[in-house]
Parts: C-alpha cells; sequence; structure tokens
C-alpha cells in the first residue's frame, strides 16, 4: 500500500496542490530552414499574375523615392542657388508629377500585395481545412480539439503578414537599399562609404534589437494567455467558487499571476521605449558624420554642392526605414518557421483510412452483416478486440452488452469504418466494407451517439443534417415519428429557434432526441446507437423509448445498450468481456446460463425501483 | 471626462508617472527641434558663410541634443507605459474580485463571453489611453505648437502655405480612421464566425463524418473563409483609397516649399538654410498629423470600454454578508417558513414550507423547471428570497456570516465543473490543506479513488480545458469527492449522480449514508432508485410542493409521484419473471427492509 501510495502521488509535490495550471502554447519561433521556405513561398506562385503586378507597382513607388531627394538636391544647385526662376518651376512640376505617379503607384501595391496575401492565406487555410477533414479518427483521437483548432486558425493567420507585406516589402526595400547605396556612390564615393559605416550598426539594431523586443512580447502574451484562461474558467466555475469560499485563495492566486504579467509587460515596455532613441541617436551619428566630412569636402573644393551635401543627408535619412522593414520580416520569417512546420505536419499526415483508387461504390444494402475472425488494436500495446465473429441477418437488431471498454465502442467504431480491423474481415451484403468507397457506406450507415453534437444554427437545420436536401415538411415529419416534435413545439420559435454553444440550452435527452430525428431522416439501411446512460427527465425519457422503437424499425441496428427494455427486445445479444464475445443468444436464453450476463442484469435489477 | 473622473482611483495612485512623463514629452519635443535648426546654421554660417570653426560645435550640438533627447523620449515613453500597466494592474485585481462575488442571478443574466471581451479588449483600450493615448494628444499638440513657432520664425508666408494643406491632411486622417474601426470590427466578426465553424467542425467531426456531410462542411468553411478574405480586403481598399492621399498630401507640401520656398530664396526673403531647415521641420509634423484619426479614435474608444467596464464595476452587490454575521458550528436543522421566490418578474417558488432534521436524508422530485434547484440554492443564500424565511439552526440565512454559512454547506452541482489542474487540487478545492490521505478517503467514498489510481498519473493528472477528458460520471464523482472533502454539515446533490450507472450510485449512496451520519443531505434526482430511502420525499411541480412523505406512502397516493413511478417500471415491466420468480419484488422487500431499518 505505501509503494502503492507514493507511485500515485509521485512527482513535483508542489504541482499536485497547484491551484491552477495553464499549459502554454507550442514553440513560437524556429530556426530558418530553406526548405521549408521554398515550400511556404512556392504558394504565392500559384498566383503569378497578382505577384507581378504587385511588384511592378512596389518598383513604381521604389523608383520615387529614389529619385525624389536627387530632384531636390538639384533644384537647390540648379535653380536656387543659381537663382533661376524658370528651372525652379520646371523642377517643382516635375517633382510634383513625379508624387502623382507615385500616388498611383500605391493605390495599385496596397490593392495588388492584400489580394496576392490574402489569397494565398484563403488558398492554405482551405487546403489545410479540407485536409484534416479528410484525416481519420486516429488523428482526432490523439489530440484535444483546442489544438487542431489553433493550427487551422492561428498558425495561419500569423504567416497572413508575410504574406501581405512581408515578401514585397522585402524585394520592395532591397531594391531601394541597393538603389540608394548606388546613387551615394555615383554622387561622391569617397562621402558615401564614409556615411555607410552606420548601416551594419542599423542591420544589427533591426534585427537583434528586435528580436529581443519579439521575445518579450511573446512572453507577455504569453502571460496574457494565462490571465485569460484563468478568467475565462473563473466566469464558468464561479458557481463552485462561491459555494466553497473560494474567493481568498483565488485572490491571492490571480494577484499572483497579474503581478507577474505587469512584470514581464514593463520589461517589455522598456525595451520598446530603448529602440525609437537608440535608431534616432544612430541616424545622428550618422548625420554628423556627413556633415563633418562633407562640410571639408565642400571646402576641399571636391566637386561637392551644397545640393548634392542636401541630397546626401536625405538619402541617409532614406536608409533607416527599408533596414528596419528588412530587420522585421527576418523576425517574421522566424516565426513562420515555427508555424508552417506545424501546419505542413498536418498537411503530410496521411489518412489511416481512406477510399482506395479502385474502390467500388457500396449497392444499395438489405443489411446483412458479417464480422470474420475481427481483431483490432488502436496501438500496438492495447488490444481492444480479439477473434470476433458474428453474423447478422437484414433487419434483425443487436443489442451490445458489457462493460465499460470490453470492446462495445470497438465494434461500432469498425463498424462505420471510423477505424479499420488489425486483421479479419468485415462484410456487408458480402461485400468487404474496407474495400468499398468510404463515402457509399457511411451514407448506408446511422449513427447516434450518446452525446448528440449540435451544430449552432436553427433546430430545423440540426435535423436536416441527416439529408440536406430534405423539404421542411420531411424535416417535421421526421421530428413527429421519433416523438421529438412535442418539445420543439414548445420552444420559443419552433423549428427555427437558434441553439447555440454547442446545444447548451437543450436538455441531454432532447439532444438525443434530435439526434433520433436526424437519423430516421437519413434513413440508413444500418443504425448504430449508442444509447445515453445519463439519466433523464422522466417525461423526455418516456419520449425517447417510444422513438427508439420507430428508430429500429425496418433497419438493421446495433445498440450499445443499457435500458434492459432495449436488450430484450434485440434478436441477439453478443455480451463483450476483454475484447471477446464471451456469450450470444436471446434474453430468454441467457438469463437461464447463470453466466455473465445473467450476472449483469441482475446486478443491473437490483437497483432499479 | 465624467467616465475617468469615475475611474481615477485606479490611477490616481500613479499620476505622478504621468506627471514626470509629461515633462519628459515637453524636452523631446523640444530637443527635437534641435536638429532642424542646427541644420540651417550649417547651411547658412558654416557652408555659406565658410564659418568653419563652428561645424565640430555645431555635430557635437546635435549628438549631444540627441542623446538627452534620447533619455526623455525613453523616461516619456516607458512612465507613460508604466502608469498606464500599474492602473490596468489595480483595475485587474478589482474586476476580479468583484466577480467573485456577484451573486448568481448576476451570473443567470450575463454571458461569459461577453464578460471575457469587456475583461480583455475593454481594460486594454482602457490601459492604452492611459499608456500613450493621452501623451499622444499632448504630443501633437506640442509639435504643432514648437514646429509652426520655429517655422515662423524662420519665414512666415511660407509657413502660411505650408498650412493651406495641413486641415486637408488632418481631415483624410480622421475620416479614414472613422471609416477603418468598423472595417476591423468586421474583419474580427469574419474571423470569429470562420473560428466558430472550424470548431465545431472538429469537435463534432463524428457527427461529420458518419452522416458523411465532408462537402457540405467544406461548403461552410469555404463561404465563411471567404466571407473572412472579403472583409480583409474590404480594409485593403480603405487603405488604397485613403492612404495615397495622405502621402500625396506630404509630398505636395514638399513641392510647395521647393516651389514657393525657393523662389523666397531666389527673391532673397530667405536664407538657403532655413528653407534646408524648414524641409527637416515639415516631415517632424507630417507624421503626427496622419496619426490624427488614430489619437481621437483611441480616446473614443477607451471611453466606451471604460463604460462597459464600469457597468461591471458598478453592479449591485446583491447578497452580502451580514454586520457581525453569526458564525457558529452548524448542527443541519432546516426550516423553510413559507418561502416565495421570483426572479424578475416570475414567481418560481410558492409557499415552500418543510423541515429537515440533522440525520435526515431530504429528496425532491419533479419534472424539469419545476424549481428544484432554487430551492435548494436557497440554503447556501445563492438566491435571496421575496418573503418567507429560510432558517438553519434557527437562524434565518440571512442573519449568518455568508462565509460561515456556505463553508458548512457543500453543493455538487448539476454539471459538474473541473478547474484546470490535478484532480488533487480539484478534490481540495474548498479545502485547500487536506492532506493526500484525506483526499484519497473521500475519492474512495466517491467511487472515484480506483479510477483516478489507475491513470498513469494518478491524483497529478490534469484535468479541465486543456487537459485529460474525463466521462461525464468520472466528472461528477470528483465533484463529488469535493464536496465529501469539505466534511459539510449540510450536502446538497443537485442531479449529481445522473451520469453513473445504477451499480455505482448504489455504492456511492451507501458510503454516503456512513458519512452523513448525523447531517443533513438533500438530494435532487429524476430515477426513483436515487431517492426511495429518502426520509422525506418533496415533489415539486410549478413551484409548490404538491406531495410529500415517504416512499411508500407516496406510492400509495394518486399523484405525480406515482405517475413517475408507473413510467419508470413500465421499463421494467417488461421483464419477464426469468429464472427465480420477479427480481423486483425481492429487490423491493430487502429496500424497505433496509429503509426501516434507518
Amino acid at each position: 500500500m505505501g509503494d502503492f501510495m507514493d507511485k500515485k502521488f509521485a512527482g513535483d509535490p508542489t504541482e499536485l496542490r497547484a491551484p491552477f495550471i495553464y499549459k502554454d502554447e507550442e514553440a513560437i519561433d524556429k530556426p530558418f530552414r530553406m526548405d521549408q521556405m521554398r515550400r511556404l513561398f512556392a504558394y504565392m506562385t500559384l498566383f503569378p499574375r497578382l505577384g507581378w503586378a504587385s511588384l511592378a507597382a512596389t518598383i513604381g513607388g521604389i523608383a520615387v523615392s529614389l529619385i525624389a531627394p536627387y530632384i531636390i538636391g538639384v533644384t537647390i544647385n540648379a535653380a536656387i542657388a543659381k537663382h533661376d526662376v524658370g528651372r525652379l518651376v520646371g523642377y517643382g512640376v516635375f517633382l510634383g508629377a513625379l508624387y502623382i505617379a507615385n500616388f498611383v503607384a500605391s493605390r495599385l501595391r496596397i490593392r495588388y500585395t492584400n489580394w496576392l496575401g490574402q489569397s494565398v492565406i484563403r488558398h492554405l487555410r482551405g487546403q489545410l481545412f479540407s485536409h484534416v477533414q479528410a484525416l481519420s479518427f486516429d488523428f482526432f483521437d490523439k489530440r484535444p480539439a483546442g489544438s487542431v483548432l489553433v493550427r487551422i486558425m492561428n498558425d495561419v493567420n500569423s504567416l497572413q503578414d508575410l504574406f501581405t507585406n512581408g515578401v514585397i516589402s522585402s524585394i520592395t526595400n532591397l531594391f531601394t537599399l541597393i538603389g540608394i547605396v548606388i546613387i551615394m556612390l555615383s554622387l561622391d564615393w569617397k562621402l558615401a562609404l564614409i556615411t555607410m559605416i552606420i548601416v551594419p550598426i542599423m542591420l544589427l539594431l533591426s534585427t537583434k534589437l528586435r528580436e529581443m523586443m519579439r521575445r518579450s512580447w511573446q512572453v507577455v502574451r504569453v502571460r496574457l494567455s494565462r490571465i485569460n484562461a484563468h478568467l475565462n474558467e473563473s466566469i464558468q466555475g464561479v458557481r463552485v467558487t462561491e459555494a466553497y469560499v473560494r474567493q481568498a485563495e483565488n485572490q491571492t492566486f490571480f494577484q499572483g499571476m497579474n503581478a507577474d504579467y505587469l512584470d514581464k509587460f514593463r520589461r517589455a515596455v522598456g525595451l520598446n521605449a530603448i529602440f525609437g532613441p537608440v535608431v534616432d541617436f544612430t541616424g545622428s551619428i550618422g548625420s554628423a558624420l556627413l556633415f563633418w566630412f562633407g562640410v571639408h569636402m565642400l571646402g576641399a573644393g571636391g566637386g561637392l554642392s551644397v545640393g548634392m551635401l542636401i541630397a546626401f543627408a536625405n538619402y541617409t535619412g532614406n536608409f533607416w526605414t527599408p533596414i528596419s522593414q528588412l530587420g522585421q520580416v527576418y523576425n517574421q520569417l522566424l516565426v513562420a518557421m515555427a508555424s508552417s512546420e506545424r501546419i505542413f505536419q498536418y498537411l503530410d499526415t496521411i489518412p489511416s483510412v481512406a477510399s482506395g483508387a479502385e474502390a467500388e461504390n457500396l449497392p444499395v444494402l438489405s443489411g446483412e452483416v458479417r464480422f470474420e475472425n475481427v481483431a483490432f488494436a488502436y496501438d500496438t500495446k492495447k488490444v481492444a478486440l480479439t477473434d470476433v465473429n458474428f453474423h447478422v441477418l437484414p433487419g434483425q437488431t443487436i443489442a451490445l452488452v458489457g462493460h465499460t471498454g470490453a470492446g462495445k465502442s470497438t465494434v461500432i467504431n469498425l463498424l462505420a469504418r471510423f477505424y479499420e480491423p488489425t486483421s479479419g474481415v468485415i462484410t456487408m451484403d458480402g461485400h468487404d466494407i474496407c474495400k468499398m468507397n468510404l463515402h457509399s457506406l457511411r451514407a448506408q450507415v446511422g449513427i447516434v451517439l450518446q452525446d448528440t453534437f449540435i451544430f449552432s444554427g436553427t433546430i430545423m437545420d440540426n435535423i436536416r443534417y441527416g439529408r440536406p436536401d430534405a423539404s421542411d415538411e420531411e424535416v417535421m415529419q421526421a421530428a413527429r415519428e421519433v416523438f421529438a416534435d412535442e418539445f420543439i413545439r414548445e420552444l420559443e420559435n419552433g423549428y427555427h429557434t437558434e441553439v447555440r454553444e454547442r446545444g447548451s440550452r437543450l436538455s441531454m435527452g432532447q439532444r438525443q432526441l434530435i439526434s433520433f430525428a436526424r437519423a430516421i431522416l437519413a434513413d440508413p439501411r444500418i443504425l448504430i446507437l449508442d444509447e445515453a446512460t445519463a439519466s433523464i427527465d422522466t417525461h423526455t425519457e418516456h419520449m425517447i423509448q417510444q422513438g427508439l422503437k420507430v428508430l429500429l424499425q425496418g433497419r438493421t441496428s446495433f445498440v450499445v445498450a443499457h435500458r434492459l427494455s432495449t436488450i430484450r427486445e434485440s434478436d441477439q445479444i453478443l455480451v463483450f468481456a476483454d475484447g471477446r464475445i464471451v456469450e450470444r443468444g436471446t434474453h430468454g436464453l441467457l438469463m437461464g446460463t447463470k453466466g455473465y450476463y445473467q450476472n449483469l442484469v441482475e446486478a443491473q435489477y437490483r437497483f432499479m425501483a | 471626462m465624467d467616465i475617468f473622473k469615475r475611474l481615477n482611483r485606479f490611477y490616481k495612485p500613479y499620476q505622478y508617472l504621468l506627471g514626470i512623463s509629461l515633462v519628459a514629452l515637453v524636452f523631446t519635443v523640444g530637443l527635437g527641434l534641435v536638429y532642424p535648426y542646427l541644420l540651417s546654421l550649417i547651411v547658412n554660417k558654416v557652408i555659406l558663410a565658410h564659418e568653419f570653426n563652428k561645424l565640430g560645435l555645431y555635430i557635437a550640438i546635435i549628438l549631444i541634443a540627441s542623446l538627452v533627447k534620447g533619455g526623455f523620449n525613453f523616461t516619456q515613453q516607458y512612465l507613460g507605459q508604466v502608469f498606464g500597466i500599474n492602473a490596468a494592474y489595480d483595475l485587474r485585481n478589482t474586476l476580479y474580485k468583484k466577480l467573485n462575488t456577484q451573486s448568481f442571478t448576476y451570473y443567470d443574466g450575463v454571458h461569459t463571453g461577453d464578460l471575457m471581451s469587456r475583461l480583455t479588449a475593454d481594460l486594454d483600450a482602457f490601459r492604452q489611453f492611459l499608456a500613450f493615448g493621452f501623451n499622444g494628444l499632448v504630443q501633437f499638440v506640442l509639435l504643432l505648437g514648437f514646429g509652426l513657432g520655429l517655422m515662423f520664425t524662420m519665414n512666415w508666408q511660407l509657413t502660411v502655405a505650408v498650412l493651406v494643406l495641413m486641415p486637408v491632411l488632418a481631415f483624410v486622417a480622421v475620416s479614414f480612421d472613422g471609416k477603418l474601426w468598423p472595417a476591423y470590427k468586421e474583419v474580427r466578426r469574419s474571423l470569429g464566425r470562420l473560428n466558430t465553424a472550424v470548431q465545431e467542425n472538429i469537435m463534432g467531426v463524428r457527427t461529420v463524418k458518419s452522416f458523411a456531410r465532408e462537402d457540405h462542411e467544406l461548403d461552410k468553411f469555404d463561404h465563411r473563409n471567404d466571407s473572412y478574405y472579403t472583409a480583409n480586403i474590404i480594409t485593403a481598399g480603405l487603405w488604397k483609397k485613403y492612404f495615397p492621399y495622405m502621402e500625396l498630401i506630404g509630398n505636395m507640401e514638399v513641392v510647395i516649399v521647393l516651389l514657393f520656398g525657393g523662389y523666397l530664396v531666389v527673391t532673397g526673403h530667405m536664407s538657403l538654410g532655413d528653407l534646408v531647415a524648414f524641409f527637416s521641420v515639415l516631415w517632424y509634423i507630417v507624421a503626427p498629423m496622419s496619426q490624427l484619426g488614430y489619437q481621437l479614435n483611441n480616446w473614443t474608444q477607451s471611453v466606451a470600454a471604460g463604460e462597459r467596464l464600469l457597468e461591471i464595476l458598478d453592479a449591485p452587490d446583491e447578497i452580502t454578508t451580514p454586520v457581525q454575521g453569526y458564525v457558529g458550528e452548524m448542527q443541519g436543522l432546516v426550516e423553510f417558513v413559507h418561502v416565495s421566490l421570483a426572479y424578475a418578474d416570475e414567481t418560481v417558488l410558492h409557499d415552500i414550507a418543510f423541515s429537515a432534521r440533522p440525520g435526515q436524508t431530504i429528496a425532491l422530485l419533479g419534472l424539469t423547471g419545476a424549481g428544484k434547484t432554487s430551492l435548494v440554492g436557497l440554503m447556501p443564500r445563492f438566491y435571496d428570497i421575496a418573503s418567507g424565511a429560510v432558517k438553519i439552526d434557527g437562524v434565518d440565512v440571512r442573519a449568518w456570516d455568508l462565509a460561515a454559512l456556505r463553508k458548512q454547506i457543500a453543493v455538487v452541482f448539476q454539471e459538474s465543473f473541473l478547474f484546470s489542474t490535478t484532480i488533487f487540487a480539484n478534490i481540495a478545492y474548498g479545502h485547500p490543506s487536506a492532506t493526500i490521505e484525506d483526499v484519497r478517503r473521500a475519492a474512495a467514498m466517491a467511487d472515484a479513488a480506483e479510477f483516478i489510481e489507475e491513470l498513469p498519473d494518478g491524483y497529478s493528472t490534469l484535468v479541465g480545458e486543456r487537459g485529460l477528458g474525463l466521462s461525464g460520471g468520472q466528472k461528477q464523482r470528483i465533484a463529488l469527492a469535493r464536496a465529501i472533502l469539505a466534511d459539510p454539515r449540510i450536502l446538497i446533490l443537485d442531479d449529481a449522480t445522473s451520469a453513473v450507472d445504477m451499480e455505482t450510485e448504489y455504492g456511492i449512496q451507501q458510503a454516503l449514508q456512513q458519512v452523513m451520519k448525523g447531517r443533513t443531505t438533500f438530494i435532487i434526482a429524476h430515477r426513483i432508485s436515487s431517492l426511495r430511502r429518502a426520509d422525506q420525499i418533496l415533489v415539486l411541480d410549478h413551484g409548490r410542493i404538491v406531495q410529500r412523505g415517504r416512499h411508500d406512502e407516496l406510492l400509495r397516493e394518486e399523484g405525480l409521484y406515482r405517475t413517475i413511478y408507473d413510467m419508470q417500471f413500465q421499463d421494467q415491466g417488461l421483464m419477464p419473471p426469468a429464472g427465480e420468480g420477479n427480481l423486483f419484488d425481492s429487490f423491493a422487500e430487502s429496500a424497505s427492509a433496509s429503509a426501516s431499518a434507518n
């Protein structure tokens, strides 16, 4: 006992008693990888016209920003210094025309870069979603819904900036930088080299300091998401907190996480506030060097004019923007490496259950089902089913009985081909279901789960989920048949009542009635039903009993049964224990055997009124 | 301004930070004009007047001014931000405290999503205005004042020419921002819808696949993905419409300065150095001009946000502890004296009267909406009654010290809620200092110990939103263990074992009988089997007690209890007398035997 206790309470003792624990997201950035980058950018080549248009518009803008300082310099030299009003007007009008051209280029640039970026994002998200949609159950069973959602939404969104601004602007900025360097070198190569001393410093600042800033903001964001997780949970669980008078402890905990956030926020803000002044000062050093050497070169008569010195000053000022933006793109890339890795990981996952290329469509079934030596394991260690054999005739109702974990759910998963057997064959009307087209199979196999999933929308939409082309009248008819009509009509807008937040307004029993209506509307040849265990409002329970009878009529049905009435009325009972069928037969037959089933029934029975 | 005044207790303690920040801001803006001014001196005196010996001095001043300005700028930004963060810190703590003491009635009327958006987006909008919104507006005024002042001293005609386009720029900037906010709101809205579609799809993947509705889901997704795309393109369209204009107006200012300024230099009304400096000052004030819309919007947004925060803070405290409330050790004697309860205008409970002695089990039965949950919620004062009195140990619950009252009553709610932490901490929620043994014992009584110990991490297993997914029955048993560990004098089980099977429920009830000896238990259940052993069964219908008594008494009466019993019995009635006679009869005997033994 002592040993056992030690093991069960092993681990970090502070964690055991931690008032709340919030796990953080996955890695936020990753080192640069060329192959991944290539794969990422291949998405842009899907929209070549938008790509070229963006580039053309951007280059137009660059040209203006490169020429304008030169024109101003020339104007000072050739017009103002020489008191030539005619030339002054000429240059001024030319500059104005240039700016108007830039205006047009700007509009086109904004339009095309956004088109391009948003198109890439839309495409990538669509591809990821439809791929995930096609993945099999083992994929979804292994990870929480939240983490899949984060990839489709947040990871894709984090690439948005890169595709709308990042790529085009980094090309622009490279051109601008090269352009400025060439112009400065051609104006005066000595002065150009001297002023360019600050470029490496700026480059370093814009990448490294920015990286530090980004990191510290990430820390802030992680802290904030913890705070938000806690706030959300505090609101949802507030009744428990008040009932157990936990306010004081929780306040201490919250103030702790709030103070931690405050601390991290201050640090990030501090780094942020340093950035501007440091950049500013670096720029001043550049100007100081320029004037110190420039003025002396003017005096020495090296061919440098006042106008060109001013032009130089303007160009030096223009260094900063492209370098700063390049630093930003570099940081965007590191983030993109992490999110694209996660995205590609999903895209590269192959569905474990899929229709083969030559898979035939399953013909309309009569409903005969056969399991031959079926075995299944979810992973190599855990065997879920061993050597399962049974034969079901069309129209029969089969009750699956046994304790939790005995293998009933696995049989359901195999019947609907959510998973495929490790060995053995499952046939329907003689066709091996694993060789058939998946869609044609599921169109004929209907499933009613224990906890019915309700989509946001109207009740009408939710029932129609079973058969999209059903008319309103057919939907209502289906609801009437399974006795769901009564409670639906009592809702404020009847069939048009909106259900949100996963149907939280409906009780468990009502949700099950809706799923009955859904199933009867779909009218499957083979029905799989997982009866709800929960105790349900007596009146609703009564409706469910009635609805169930209607639902089972005229089709082959497999029921994971909890109600004795359902079990008793079935044609065959399969009793599962440890992944095997241990007993089979009708209720009358099995009740005489004093076996596993009889034990089970009597145990249940003892607690019923 | 009124909104800010009403929230001033949060930022007043830190106002000195804003004060220092503003002083630093004045210096920052002032020193920013040193460069344009010295530029004009370098051109006029050094280059044109050949006073080369002054160059070193001027350059040194530029560098020093830049350094000092950097220091002020850092101080200005940093302290402004800290001012905002500190106020947000206090505000967040206060909001949290407030939310943890709000009445159940309050929570019946609000949505989690709405509260969350106030606690996140609104709180941040408020912080932003304190942190840099206010500074931004001051900076705008200072820049305009100082910049124009310097320009006027250099040349008033040119300044007037430059001023012509400024209002146009301000107008474009303000109207742009006015349109940008709604557009971004639409982007967020469509993102929210897309998010819902994906989330539902993943959570309902079993339903989707079993109905082979992947194509429908793809259509739905594509549609929302398109709307999100369109919202983004519309927003980009606004940028396309306005941003080039702002850029153009700024550029046209350059053309004006070049043409008119150049003319003034040519005609000898202005020096070349001043013209160069003019360019420099121009850039200094054009940038903030195009930000004006953003600054003003930041202000209006923060006022609206402040209002929404005040709604939370000013919500009345409906249920508070009395001054010098009763704090005695509870015995568990409960009396309801002609109790009526109303939510808004609707009366939920009518004239409820009964009493329960310590050691008794009281069961409540009735259809959904009959008022069972409301009734039991009156004992820990989750709601206050309209008339009558609820007394515990002869003391009106409104005279009890609220914490003392609630600590001695444990409730297991209909929906079992687990927090994101270990199973251990969840069970110990009401009694954080509990020992490992205590927790284990409580878990065993709730029939939870077995499955918990089979988990790889045992009691250290993380549960809650991102933790391990437990079944409904497992969650209920952990919630029950939590209540048992709280060692209550009154235990309330609100349909608390609905998701566990009957066999387990029976075991739990046996264990509870031991723990609750001499204490009072209230059970709400739908299954007759869960409540047939109660000392008193209250049958509720539309907020009234329509029947009361023990199981066998109620069975003999015509009424709701019998009707419900018959409905549940019908299910078993299908059982044949299998093998050894009628199983039901033998059960009924043993049950009544155990009931009379109590």
